[in-house]
This record gives structure tokens, sequence and C-alpha cells, in this order.
């Protein structure tokens, strides 16, 4: 068969709904731009437990403490199956990190704002897990069989997520004139990076048409970030919090909510390294890895000794 | 006599409990491997469920209507019952093991005799905790023997963290007029049946892991009485951070 045949097959097999697993034939490019969107999905899990696992320590109450503790931890196994999703595809783990770590991966800039009250917390929950929601809810049906999966499960748990942000918010809106300030305060701050979170706008995006094509991705940035607007501003009336955005207004004519552009130049310096916390959540997880060195040498030389037992 | 002896009994239970949970919170997002990661943050949550219900009992028996918040966060320092080994900082990966380590090795023991308790809520917490509390166990006591007999330095780490943790250990087996006035009731196990429980695991696991049990014997301790070591005003600010800055309020 060639190329040209398998490529014509491929996509056959993809128009159908067919989904692509590990041992199927693939275009390099396919292959390609799973394991770059994948292992970024990976490593905003896992760089997104920085900013609220730093608030770990600081939970005004057991029970918030011990969600915020299960919700961490939900992102280190997040982190984990899509890791192994990324194997499937040819590229270890190590591989994928230290591409993070050489700054070559990418993950959400949303983590790249500080989390400066308890307020953020809840406000990342709902905003930053409702706007992933959003993407993620469309990739449970993207074209390859093991990212579909593992989406599955990850939604079931983010959904979790947003509900229990959501949750504390009400009990911040419900309370003291000082906890409600804080509450709109996280609000302001958060809204805009987390409508960046749907990436470039559509007529830059340099990635869009093709993984459509290939059904990677199910809808543009721009439909999805529409779709999160429409769906945030009753959740923020009932909070009885004002979105920071003079210009958004129901447009009837649409059937959807119009709003500001985006500051697009803060998007793409905080993409090229220049957001608050850039350097010190990179820096965090490179010392992470040098520190822990030594813990997985020694695992890897206790299992070659125990199995060196085993076999004499 | 009795239940003030029990509420300070229960009490130290919860803030052992508390502020290990508190220590282990620190590791998140920092752990040598995902894996770990999610280890350390499990059993950070699994001492907080045990402290949730430690301090409710806490709180029953004092009879004052203060709840578990208000006990884990609105208490001064002298006031915590922990012993010095939880409020420890963790260290490397090996210093955080070998302090979970030691604890685990005694908490097994404790809470398997507190199941036989007449006292029933203990008797209960206690029933719930053992599971999750042999797990831990397991676990750490998988990583002391993975560090003494993987490579040289984690060897060397390994016996460094035992070397400097020794000292706190003897504390875990405090026991003062309200243990004994427990124990004459049949009410809590003796600390000595604990410690010899306690040493017997903790030799087998070292003598597998080719470690050693420390020679110097000198003994710190002051916890169980509320004298802390400087590490405590630490971990107390950032747990008590929300509650002192905005009092009063619902979260």
């Amino acid at each position: 068969m060639t190329q040209a045949e398998k490529e014509i097959r491929f996509q056959e097999k993809i128009d159908r709904e067919i989904k692509i697993e590990p041992n199927d034939w693939m275009p390099d490019e396919y292959r390609q731009t799973l394991v770059r969107q994948i292992s970024q999905h990976a490593h905003s899990e896992i760089v997104g437990m920085l900013p609220e696992g730093n608030w770990i320590t600081r939970a005004p109450n057991l029970r918030r403490k011990a969600v915020l503790l299960a919700k961490v931890q939900d992102e280190a196994g997040h982190g984990l199956y899509l890791y192994s999703a990324v194997e499937t595809l040819g590229t270890s783990r190590e591989q994928t990190i230290d591409d993070l770590h050489s700054g070559k991966a990418k993950y959400s800039s949303i983590f790249n704002y500080p989390a400066l009250t308890w307020a953020d917390i809840g406000t990342i929950g709902w905003l930053v897990d409702g706007a992933a929601i959003m993407n993620q809810v469309a990739l449970c049906r993207t074209s390859y069989g093991p990212y579909a999966r593992a989406m599955v499960k990850i939604c079931k748990e983010e959904s979790f997520h947003q509900r229990q942000g959501y949750e504390s918010l009400m009990k911040l809106c419900s309370g003291t004139p000082q906890q409600k300030a804080m509450a709109q305060d996280a609000m302001n701050r958060f809204w805009w990076p987390a409508l960046m979170m749907f990436g470039p706008s559509d007529a830059d995006s340099t990635h869009s048409d093709q993984s459509i094509k290939w059904k990677i991705k199910r809808f543009t940035n721009d439909e999805l970030r529409q779709s999160f607007v429409d769906a945030t501003v009753a959740q923020a009336e009932i909070l009885g919090l004002t979105i920071p955005d003079p210009n958004l207004k129901w447009n009837e004519a649409r059937g959807h909510y119009d709003f500001s552009e985006i500051n697009w130049e803060e998007f793409w310096q905080v993409v090229k390294g220049n957001g608050p916390c850039n350097k010190e959540r990179l820096a965090a997880r490179v010392k992470a890895k040098e520190e822990g060195a030594w813990v997985r040498e020694a695992a890897t030389a206790f299992a070659k000794k125990r199995a060196m037992k085993k076999s004499a | 006599m009795q239940e003030s002896a029990l509420f300070e009994y229960v009490l130290r239970l919860s803030d052992d409990s508390l502020i290990l949970a508190q220590r282990l919170g620190e590791w998140c997002g920092h752990g040598p491997i995902l894996e770990e990661d999610i280890a350390l943050t499990n059993i950070s949550l699994d001492l907080i469920g045990q402290a949730i219900s430690l301090y409710d009992f806490a709180a029953d028996l004092e009879g004052k209507g203060r709840n578990h918040d208000q006990l884990a966060y609105l208490r001064y320092e002298n006031e915590y019952k922990n012993v010095l080994l939880v409020e420890q900082p963790n260290g490397d990966f090996a210093m955080t093991i070998l302090r979970q380590f030691f604890f685990d090795a005694f908490r097994l023991p404790l809470y398997e005799a507190l199941m036989q308790s007449p006292e029933e809520q203990l008797a209960a917490i206690a029933a719930k905790s053992v599971k999750e509390t042999r797990y831990h166990l397991k676990h750490t006591s998988e990583w002391v023997i993975r560090m003494g007999d993987g490579t040289e330095e984690s060897h060397q780490r390994a016996q460094a963290a035992i070397d400097h943790l020794w000292r706190y250990t003897h504390e875990l087996f405090y026991e003062d007029a309200h243990d004994q006035s427990l124990q004459a009731a049949g009410k809590v196990p003796s600390m000595a049946e604990i410690q010899a429980k306690w040493m017997a695991t903790v030799t087998s696991i070292l003598q597998e892991a080719t470690l050693e049990i420390p020679k110097n014997n000198w003994k710190f301790d002051g916890g169980r009485e509320g004298r802390h070591s400087e590490h405590m005003g630490y971990i107390l600010s950032d747990l008590q951070y929300m509650q002192r800055a905005y009092p009063n309020m619902e979260w």
C-alpha cells in the first residue's frame, strides 16, 4: 500500500468515527500533534498542582483542606493517565517531562498566574476547571482511542472540581463583605486568563484546521470560548459577582453573549515565558525532578537486586 | 477526672494526625515521582479524616460546644499536644519517609489495641483508621527497605534520617497520670506494650533494609506537655492564617 493509500484509508476511518488505536497506522503528523497536545495537557495537570497545592497548608478549615488535598491528588492522577496515553504513541514519560523542563513543551498559561487568596482556590475550580471541561468534554470523542478514554474519566473528576469550586465561592458570596470582596477580586484577576485558556483566536491558530479534519478537535477555540462565556454569565449572576467586562452583553441576533477582545499581547507574553509565575512554576518542577533523582535511582537499583535474587 | 483524661488522650491522637498531615501536605507538587506525590497527599488526606473524627469526639468529651475546626485551628501553641516527631521538617524524601515509618509503626499497634476499648466511639474510630494505617505502614516499610538496600546514596540518606529522628521516637510512648488512670480503667493499652510492638517492627524492617538502630539514645520530648520545637510556630502560622486573619467566618 502506498503512503497516499494509507492516508486515504486512515481518513476514512476517522470519517466513519472509528477510533485510532496505538498499533494502527497513522500519519507522522497526526502522531506528533497528539504527542504535543496530550503532553501539554499532562503538563498542565502537573504544573496546575502548584498554585493550588500552595494553599493546602493554609486552607481555612479541615473540610476544605481535605477537599483540596483530594482535588490536587486527582490532578496528579490525571497527569499519570495522560503521560501513559503519550507513551502509547512511543514517547516515554521521561522524555515528555524533559521537554517540559527544557521549555520545548508548553502547559496551560493559566497556571502562570498566582493564587493569592483563598477565593482564588474556589475561582480556579469554577472558572479554570470550568473552561477545561468545555475543552475536555469535546475530547471524550476525540479520534485517538487512549486519549478519548482517559478523558472520560478525567471529565467526571473535573466536573466534581468545578462544583466544589463553585460551592466554595457560594459560601464566600453569602458571607461577610470581606469574603464577597475577596471573591470579586479573584474574579477580576482570573476572568481574562480563563478566556485565554481556549488558545489563540481561530484566525491565528496554527493547528486548528488539520486537527478538526482528523477529529482530534471537534470545535474551534473561538467556538469553545463562546460556549464558556454563555454558560458562565448566569453562574456569575447567581453568585452576585460582576464579570470584569463592560462590553459583555447578550446579542439576540447571534444568540450568544458579545464580549471584549482579549488582550492578545498579554496572552503571547505569558506563552513566551513572561507571565507572573512562569519561572517559579518551571523551577519547582525542575527542582522536584533533580532532588528526586536519587529516589528513582534507588528504586531502580533495588528492583534489579530483587530480580537477580529471584532468578538466582 | 476520667472524662478530662480521655479528652486529653484523644486530643493527643488528633494533634499528632493534624500536624503530620500538615507536614505531608507541603509535599504536594514536589514529590520525587508522581506516584509518590499521590501517595504522600493520600496519607495526608487519611490523617485529616482521622483528625476530624478524633476532634469531634474530643469536642463531645469536653462538652464546651467547640467543634473540630475550633479545636484544630484556634488554640495556642502550648495547647497542642502532638509529639515533636510529627512537627519535624520534611527534609529530603528519606527524612519524610522515616518520620512517617516511625509514626505508622507506633500508630498501627495503638489503633489495634484501641479497637478493643470499651469506649465505643474511640474503638470505632480506631477500627476505621487501622485499615488506613496498615496501608501507610506497608508503604513506608517498603520505601525504607528500598532506600536502605538501594544505592549507596539512598542508604546513607536513610541512615542519616534514622540517626536524626531517633531522638524523637521515645516520646511516642510518653505516659502521665491521664494515661495511667485510663489504663487502670482498662480503656487504653499500656505504652510499654505498644513500644514492644513498635520495636519489633522497626528492628525487623531496618534489618531487612540493612540499616542500623542508632547507639545514641539521647531523648527529646516536651510535645505531649505543650513544649514544642521552633518549627511549631511556623506550622501554626500557616494552619491558622485564615482563621486568625478573618475571625468568625464560615468557609
